[in-house]
């Protein structure tokens, strides 16, 4: 019965978008409109075809629904080396403009790139990565299987739409301008029906939990679903021009618009980065470790400290602006006092190994997860330390917050998720070991050494490039013009690139690695079908 | 008085130090004498049912 309504939706749907395709008032709709019109149409059919058969008699109560989470690790691994690759190319944009070639104007030069990058390594790497641990482990350590039965599908195929649907608006021009929100209203809109749904899946699967206690991953990254709803939503508050064009104009105005973007902004970091990540590294750490935290009162205290705090950080990208003197000084004395949970988390995580340090010799999977946590000190050190006023004077619009951010990113997110998967995939597909510990040995080298390289020359340029634009005469006039400071950037800017190439061909060599787990490495079982014997 | 002047002074008295208070019972709650035994329980739960789903209502194996 449930498939006759989704096919007459299905249906609405394919008709409304051809319809709109029609209509449409620019070229990134129509796209976008065509898009839709085909998944929707392939899906009635796809759905046809299963209509009136049969259902297959198994108990799925017995195992975790653990193929949404297969799909997800693969997406993780796929989108993230896209991400990568694409912001390889704008490093070298950035260092040889001639690579914004001519006949690619409007589509493929930096402006348009720059947020594809930056969207496809947070929210398509990083979203995915989420997504996928976030339903894992919810699994595990509830002892129940995903609430919702396909529902963690729809979650998952639908936050690929978006993910599809944003990276082509941003190549065709369609975009709220809004750092880190770019995609326009009808994606935002698809993206809160997926979200919730997602919420339900997370929350419903805690709902049926057997374990009294629910652990404090799942904090994390319950707190981190239901903030990020919270944050889209506000942030995106904006009224469509025409429901056959993807223009929209934003609510607030001014100095509340930049105020709400930034709160929504530092808390993607706060909470996307952060928070959903936690999550990863108090269940893959223990797990890999083969060791409980070191402290789960400690853990505790670390999620409502951070939870607490985090939300009032974001006016620190204001200092200096039309924003009143009061909220950013609020937003530095903050970010300082956030100082405090960071760095209880990362002892939380660090000396988890403690008693078992010996693995860091033995284990390169460990070894990337302690180095994740160690980039989250340095990265929460640096930031606090950028927010204080004085210092962002000097540091804010140059490559030094590229910097802070990258070693965040890469180091922290990266490098946990790299931890994670190198974990899951030999769980997930039931294999004895990972195929190669050396090919890992060698992700970890080149992705560390192209960290390092990213964020070193980025402080170099960020700081040399903050002293140039400050810097005066004798008589009070500046010394230097903004592209002087573009030209003494350009060996920084080559050596940020070939960071960049390094930590690439690392995600490459994972992708490798984890293609031949699935395929040579020993299996545990015959097969992933096994029936699980009722008990 | 009106709708912004009203919440403003809201927030940063009475709103503030409710969530303050909060904060630290959630702390003071954490540290209590003899929540040791719980808390390592807690810490183990990723030790467990990596395979399959809890299938009585009892949990513990």
């Amino acid at each position: 019965m449930l498939n006759y309504l989704k096919l007459i939706v299905l249906g609405l749907i394919t008709l409304f978008a051809m319809m709109a395709a029609s209509y449409a008032r620019d070229l990134a709709y129509q796209v976008h409109a065509l898009i839709v019109m085909l998944v929707a149409a392939g899906l009635f059919l796809w759905t046809l075809r299963r209509t009136d058969e049969p259902a297959a008699g198994r108990d799925l109560s017995l195992e975790y629904n653990d193929g949404v989470i297969r799909a997800g690790v693969i997406a993780t691994a796929g989108w993230g080396v896209v991400g990568f690759l694409v912001g390889v190319v704008i490093a070298f944009q950035l260092a040889f403009p001639a690579l914004n070639f001519e006949w690619a104007q409007g589509y493929l030069n930096f402006g348009r790139l720059r947020p594809l990058h930056t969207s496809a390594v947070i929210f398509a790497f990083g979203g995915n990565a989420l997504i996928a641990t976030s339903l894992y482990v919810v699994q595990r350590t509830s002892a129940a299987r995903l609430w919702g039965g396909n529902l963690a599908w729809f979650v998952f195929w639908g936050y690929q739409l978006v993910i599809v649907l944003a990276a082509t608006g941003y190549i065709l021009g369609s975009t709220h301008a809004k750092e880190y929100a770019e995609p326009e209203w009808y994606v935002d809109w698809w993206l809160t029906i997926v979200w919730v749904a997602y919420l339900a899946v997370f929350l419903g699967t805690i709902v049926k939990r057997k374990e009294p206690h629910i652990y404090v991953a799942n904090w994390f990254f319950l707190s981190f679903i239901v903030t990020v709803a919270m944050l889209h939503v506000v942030n995106n508050l904006a009224i469509p021009v025409s429901i056959f064009g993807s223009k929209s104009v934003q609510v607030f105005s001014g100095v509340q618009d930049a105020m709400v973007q930034w709160w929504y902004g530092h808390n993607a970091v706060g909470f996307f980065l952060t928070a959903g990540f936690l999550g990863m590294m108090y269940y893959f750490i223990p797990k890999q470790a083969e060791r409980p935290v070191f402290s789960y009162k400690l853990s505790i205290i670390h999620f409502w400290a951070l939870i607490f705090i985090y939300i009032w950080a974001g006016p620190h990208h204001l200092h200096y602006t039309a924003l009143p003197d009061w909220a950013s000084t609020l937003g530095m004395v903050f970010s300082i006092v956030l100082w405090m949970p960071s760095w209880g988390g990362m002892i939380n995580g660090l000396m988890t190994l403690s008693g078992a340090w010996d693995k860091l010799r033995t284990d390169p999977v460990i070894r990337m997860m302690v180095i994740s946590v160690g980039f989250y000190g340095m990265s929460t050190f640096e930031g606090p330390m950028m927010s204080i006023k004085a210092v962002n004077s000097l540091s804010h619009y140059t490559d030094w917050t590229i910097g802070h951010v990258h070693s965040g990113a890469l180091g922290w997110n990266g490098m946990i998720t790299f931890g994670a998967l190198y974990f899951l995939v030999p769980v997930l597909w039931k294999r004895e070991r990972l195929y190669s510990l050396s090919l890992v040995s060698w992700h970890f080298w080149l992705a560390t050494i192209g960290i390092v390289l990213y964020a070193a020359s980025m402080w170099v340029t960020g700081i040399m490039e903050g002293l140039m634009w400050r810097e005066v005469d004798a008589n009070g006039f500046l010394v230097n013009s903004f592209a002087d400071t573009v030209a003494a950037k350009f060996p920084m800017y080559v050596v940020r690139g070939l960071g960049g190439v390094l930590f690439l061909a690392g995600a490459v060599i994972m992708c490798y690695n984890l293609w031949m787990t699935v395929k040579r490495a020993p299996a545990k079982e015959a097969s992933l079908a096994t029936a699980v014997p009722a008990e | 008085m009106e709708t912004y002047t009203f919440l403003r002074a809201f927030a940063d008295s009475w709103m503030l130090l409710a969530m303050f208070a909060f904060f630290i019972g959630v702390v003071v709650w954490v540290l209590r004498p003899g929540s040791n035994a719980t808390h390592r329980d807690a810490a183990n739960i990723p030790m467990r049912h990596q395979d399959k789903p809890a299938q009585s209502e009892e949990a513990r194996p």
